[in-house]
């Protein structure tokens, strides 16, 4: 595998493959917490948070795995680390700032579920990245996550006013917009080569 | 793959009068767990671009699901409160990972499509969800039973999917040509978009279902 410039990652994993509008990872959030642009984007902050430090340990443990021998642990390991990263990250919130934690709710604890963090760390593995490139990949994910959650949140905002069906109103309708995302973000598809 | 026929065609009521089959029919058809409570939905959009993925998929999360649902509820008394979330996560993550192991040991080709995902099924809320609301408070033969209900009606709402997509992405269905060589296939559905195209239309479909058949009680109860 040729070696991939740090800006060519970045720009693959935050737009190209998009982790949520092409690879359907962190959907939950997605369409959860997607209501409001302010909660949207302290939600990918905190994402963003937890998948350098996710990647960062995912790095190391692997090496370790490798190195003793036992790479069917790797799963375990890698939920582990990032139960513990939220776990950090939610007391962290709870004390900054209590406004917030109570405005992400159950989709706090919820990002120990979310599989765009273990997809991540899971991607990250399987294409050989090094250290620098792992928390590349990284920033990259949670800024495609950020800006993905941001546009969506956006769009529902507006969509509060329009007059739709009654049938579709709630998960349809969102969905179809994420439909819609997707497809325009296939214009990408190119971008760098 | 017998009883979902039976639902269809009106047996319902009946069988709903026996707790089991309430429990198993909960799973299946009234809490689908993607069409009505619509929770563990990346697998499902992911690997739902053919009929086969779609049914693999669905299969192995019934299997991980059968076997942590057991297993919680069999420890619901030795896993302590505060700790239980991680207990749930390390027995699951345990099966998921055997599951892979045989997945790829079955077949290589099929691993390989649904790549990643299979490992993710750890985080399919679903699995966590069950064994949170439900093996952890219930009898072992009970959570057995949900869980049976619960990963029939995924894999049925991923096949629903997943045929959906290749028939209109790939005029086929389990990589048999359904429609004649002049089918002009529908790309945008093998692509990501129409994961959320074709979910989009089956929540609606759900969706006025429900509706009418809720118009059609209030109208019995009315005059």
């Amino acid at each position: 595998m040729k070696p991939e410039s740090f800006w060519h990652i970045f720009i693959n994993a935050s737009l190209i493959n998009n982790f949520v509008l092409a690879y359907f990872l962190g959907i939950c959030p997605f369409l959860g917490v997607s209501g409001k642009k302010e909660t949207a984007m302290k939600m990918g902050g905190a994402v963003t948070f937890v998948m350098v430090i996710a990647a960062t340990c995912a790095y190391g443990i692997n090496l370790l795995l490798i190195a003793v021998g036992a790479p069917f642990l790797q799963l375990i390991s890698y939920i582990v680390v990032i139960a513990s990263t939220v776990q950090l990250v939610e007391m962290f919130i709870k004390k900054m700032s209590p406004a917030l934690f109570r405005a992400l709710g159950i989709f706090l604890p919820l990002i120990t579920t979310n599989c765009a963090i273990l997809g991540l760390v899971l991607f990250q593995t399987n294409k050989g990245y090094g250290f620098l490139e792992s928390i590349v990949y990284a920033l990259g994910a949670g800024a495609g996550f950020t800006l993905a959650l941001m546009l969506m949140a956006g769009l529902r905002e507006q969509l509060d006013f329009a007059e739709v069906p009654e049938v579709t109103k709630g998960t349809v309708l969102t969905l179809l917009i994420a439909g819609i995302l997707s497809l325009s973000f296939m214009g990408f598809a190119g971008l760098g080569g | 793959m017998s009883v979902p026929a039976k639902t269809k065609t009106g047996f319902l009521d009946s069988l709903e009068k026996s707790p089991a089959t309430d429990i198993f029919l909960k799973g299946l058809w009234r809490k689908n767990p993607t069409f009505v409570q619509v929770i563990g939905m990346c697998p499902v959009l992911a690997v739902s671009n053919t009929a086969e993925n779609a049914l693999a998929m669905g299969l192995a999360t019934a299997f991980v699901l059968l076997m942590s649902n057991t297993l919680v509820s069999i420890l619901r008394f030795v896993i302590p409160k505060q700790v239980r979330i991680s207990c749930y996560i390390l027995i699951i993550a345990t099966f998921v990972t055997m599951a892979d192991y045989a997945i790829q040991a079955m077949s290589v080709e099929l691993h390989k499509a649904l790549g990643a995902f299979i490992s993710l099924i750890v985080v399919n809320c679903l699995i966590l969800g069950r064994a949170e609301a439900f093996a952890s408070k219930n009898t072992v033969e009970t959570s057995v039973l949900d869980a049976l209900g619960m990963g029939a009606g995924f894999t049925f709402a991923l096949f629903c999917l997943g045929a959906v997509r290749e028939l209109l992405g790939n005029g086929s269905l389990f990589g048999i040509a359904v429609f004649p060589a002049s089918f002009q296939e529908w790309v945008v559905m093998m692509l990501p978009a129409g994961g959320f195209f074709t979910l989009a239309l089956w929540l609606f479909i759900f969706n006025a279902v429900k509706r009418a058949k809720q118009n059609k009680e209030r109208g019995k109860a009315l005059p």
